[in-house]
């Protein structure tokens, strides 16, 4: 395959679709500006399509060197574009759930203002998120990064006259920041040591030089999880995310769940030639991923938010991803990416199309006794939950499953008590799901018919129309057999996905002698603990309703540290934003802007101002006092060459 | 006979000071006009003195260009007066002094 594939054209559309509708929209009927958006992501899918279609024929990896960008002295930074079989997985999630979302959202945000302001930060999202993809250096994927990063905060902070919103919207930019640093640090130290960003030239380097372990390679996979940690919301600054709710939930569905916050998976994934040479790097990662999943599963237990449990259960499942990283089965982590986009959109359309539902109601203590009356939701958000939940044949089963296995038979010393954590959370996570769809579908109804009316429907509780529905339906069939792509061979498949990516991640690991039986017997283990999951939010939420408020009394303590998410934003809030704020207030503010610079400028403005009321007599407007003044000039130099009262004084 | 340079010079001086002094004390616009010109013929004169006792022309030429400028000077200043008298109906310089802070 020798002709170009024209991979600039597949982040370009998008932005092309931005440009129109954001400067032109305002003065677009609705359906113009849908079909634009709608447009500006289809082709790029087409695309990616037909590039899927006849993958097979193309030489990989495929670089695309469009123009050069940035060259100073022997360093170059160019915008090339690179094609391997992990950017395809990613094109494909990308452009296919962006697209489902697209038409989603021109439901869901019918009745918005500013909907040509939504749909046109959706096209910016998706041109810098493609970019952040296809890019073949790191400065370019960080100009991605960044993009994103930018469409997060504008999307997050739709409603800009909510104040909730806009401080979310800030506090998520704000926090990613934080992880920027490290992105930017990393870069610097490759600039460093490589001379060159360039994926291809840096990971070859790498490979020519098996005496590299560990060293400067820590240091640059340390900096680069720190921007991981940032953007895909894992300890220690995952706390943006669950704030970023307040964005409408398209956009939840869309950067907070299925694609962004992925990003930092993918980052690493990409640049697993450097993690690999660093066992210390790949701990911290197992550690942070497991941790965070556990962590932010309990959370996700107790809050009464539909959205805000999603945010959590994403967290929780972005840690998951974050161990396969840390045992380095980068291809499991790939493989729950691609389930997750999959079951964690759909779970927040269905959340979206309850809220449509109800009118805008997001607490599960107002929902229940919803299956009856939005039954197409209802059926889709089952799929889902049992996706998540990990049980068979759904997609979450098998890439849950891969994750865990692989750290139990990883070579880490850790690998057991990751597995075990792991599924532990499993088992939390398939609670608090099963919670979420007995309190939002089951029961008796809670919501009030008062609360109905300011939403501007006032029609009740109503079914979502067909456009809305059609990529729910989509969803829930990808949520079903997506994970058909990844069945590992001790339940009969060919674990495809590990094949497919196997040339960018390097294999798998081998199972040992007997390794078939013991996956199979983790399987068996993992599922019985995801039933029992379902058993415990069956006999709470369903069977016996009273029975959280009695365990919630009873270990009261426990209940409000879960609420309240451990305090960590008061933390972070008391020991890092109070006193900088304290001191850009007092020190910077008031110590040296007030009283360095303002002090000095007036001091010398006064300074000049009084001088200038002392000589300005002279200028008396008399032009006799003015002759007079020239004339003593006059004399006095006459005087001074005369008689001179130093020899440099004299005219000579 | 000769005059000796320092009679020349002398006159000069004088000429100059009574110059300066006029222009000093003197209120009619029109009489500081003339003192300006009593200064520029005082220094003509040193020019000229001084180009005959050394022999060279420049003094000469000095003198020419002291007396173009002088003109023009005349020109320039009494269309001034005239224009200020026709405003003001004064001739007298303390009046004229709405130039300062």
């Amino acid at each position: 395959m020798t002709s170009s594939l024209h991979l600039w054209l597949i982040p370009l559309v998008p932005f092309a679709g931005f440009l129109v509708n954001g400067l032109l929209g305002r003065r677009f009927p609705k359906a113009l500006v849908t079909a634009v958006a709608f447009i500006a992501t289809l082709i790029p899918f087409l695309q990616v399509a037909s590039i899927a279609l006849h993958f097979s024929s193309l030489t990989l990896p495929y670089t695309e060197n469009v123009a050069p960008w940035i060259a100073a002295g022997g360093f170059h930074a160019d915008f090339a574009f690179s094609l391997d079989q992990l950017t395809l997985i990613m094109l494909l999630v990308v452009t296919g759930v962006g697209f489902l979302i697209h038409i989603y959202s021109a439901g869901y945000m019918a009745h918005e203002e500013g909907y040509w302001r939504f749909f046109a930060y959706l096209n910016l999202f998706m041109f810098f998120m493609l970019t952040l993809v296809l890019a073949e250096n790191f400065l370019l994927m960080f100009v991605g990064w960044e993009g994103v990063g930018l469409a997060s905060y504008l999307l997050i902070g739709f409603y800009f006259t909510k104040d909730s919103a806009a401080k979310a919207g800030k506090k998520a930019f704000v926090v990613n920041r934080i992880g920027d640093v490290g992105f930017l640090l990393a870069m610097f130290l490759l600039i460093a040591h490589f001379g060159t960003l360039s994926f291809g030239e840096i990971f070859s380097q790498v490979g020519q030089h098996p005496e590299w372990q560990g060293g400067f390679l820590t240091a640059i996979a340390l900096f680069l999880i720190l921007g991981a940690t940032g953007k895909s919301a894992q300890i220690p600054l995952y706390v943006w995310l669950p704030d970023a709710m307040e964005g409408p939930t398209p956009v939840s569905a869309l950067i907070h769940a299925a694609t962004m916050v992925t990003a930092g998976v993918y980052m690493i994934a990409r640049a697993h030639a450097i993690f690999d040479r660093s066992p210390f790097a790949l701990s911290t990662i197992a550690i942070i991923g497991t941790a965070t999943a556990l962590f932010a599963a309990t959370i996700g237990l107790v809050q009464t938010d539909i959205k805000r449990v999603l945010a959590y259960s994403t967290v929780s499942q972005l840690g998951y991803m974050f161990l396969a990283c840390g045992v380095a089965a980068y291809s499991s982590g790939i493989f729950h990416l691609l389930t997750h986009a999959f079951f964690k959109a759909l779970l927040f359309l269905s959340a979206g199309s309850v809220i449509h539902a109800l009118s805008g109601e997001q607490d599960m203590r107002m929902m229940g006794g919803l299956r009856k009356k939005i039954p197409i939701t209802f059926w889709t958000m089952t799929a889902a939950v049992f996706a998540i939940s990990g049980f068979p044949p759904f997609a979450g089963f098998f890439s849950k499953d891969e994750i865990l296995y692989q750290a139990f038979i990883s070579p880490n010393p850790l690998g057991k008590l990751l597995w075990f954590v792991g599924l532990l959370t499993a088992g939390l996570t398939s609670f608090y799901m099963f919670r979420l769809w007995y309190l939002t579908f089951f029961g008796e109804s809670r919501a009030q018919a008062a609360a109905h009316d300011d939403h501007g429907h006032g029609h009740g509780v109503h079914e979502s129309p067909w456009i809305m529905l059609a990529p729910l339906v989509i969803l829930a069939i990808l949520s079903v057999i997506g994970g058909w792509v990844g069945v590992p061979e001790a339940l009969g498949g060919h674990a495809e996905i590990a094949h497919f990516l196997s040339p960018v991640t390097g294999p798998a690991h081998e199972a040992a002698e007997g390794g078939n039986s013991m996956e199979l017997l983790l399987a068996a283990v993992s599922v019985a603990v995801a039933l029992t999951g379902w058993f415990f939010a069956h006999l709470m939420y369903f069977a016996k309703p009273e029975l959280p408020a009695q365990i919630a009394s009873k270990v009261r303590g426990l209940y409000l540290l879960l609420l309240n998410k451990y305090w960590i934003d008061e933390l972070y809030g008391a020991v890092i934003v109070t006193p900088l704020l304290l001191i850009s207030r007092y020190v910077l503010k008031g110590l040296f802007d007030t009283g360095v610079i303002t002090g000095g400028g007036l001091a010398m403005g006064y300074t000049a101002q009084g001088l200038g009321s002392l000589v300005q007599r002279v200028q008396s407007g008399n032009i006799r006092s003015y002759a007079g003044w020239l004339a003593l000039g006059a004399a006095a130099l006459l005087l001074l060459t005369y008689f001179g009262f130093g020899t440099h004084l004299l005219f000579r | 006979m000769i005059v000796p340079i320092a009679y020349y010079l002398v006159l000069s001086a004088i000429l100059f000071s009574v110059g300066v002094m006029a222009f000093l004390i003197k209120r009619n616009i029109i009489t500081v006009f003339m003192s300006i010109e009593l200064m520029l013929n005082a220094v003509n004169l040193a020019f000229v003195a001084f180009a005959h006792q050394w022999h060279r022309v420049s003094g000469q030429i000095f003198v020419f260009f002291v007396m173009v400028v002088a003109a023009a000077e005349a020109a320039v200043g009494l269309a001034i007066i005239i224009a200020i008298f026709r405003t003001r109906n004064t001739l007298d310089v303390d009046q004229v002094d709405l130039m300062k802070l």
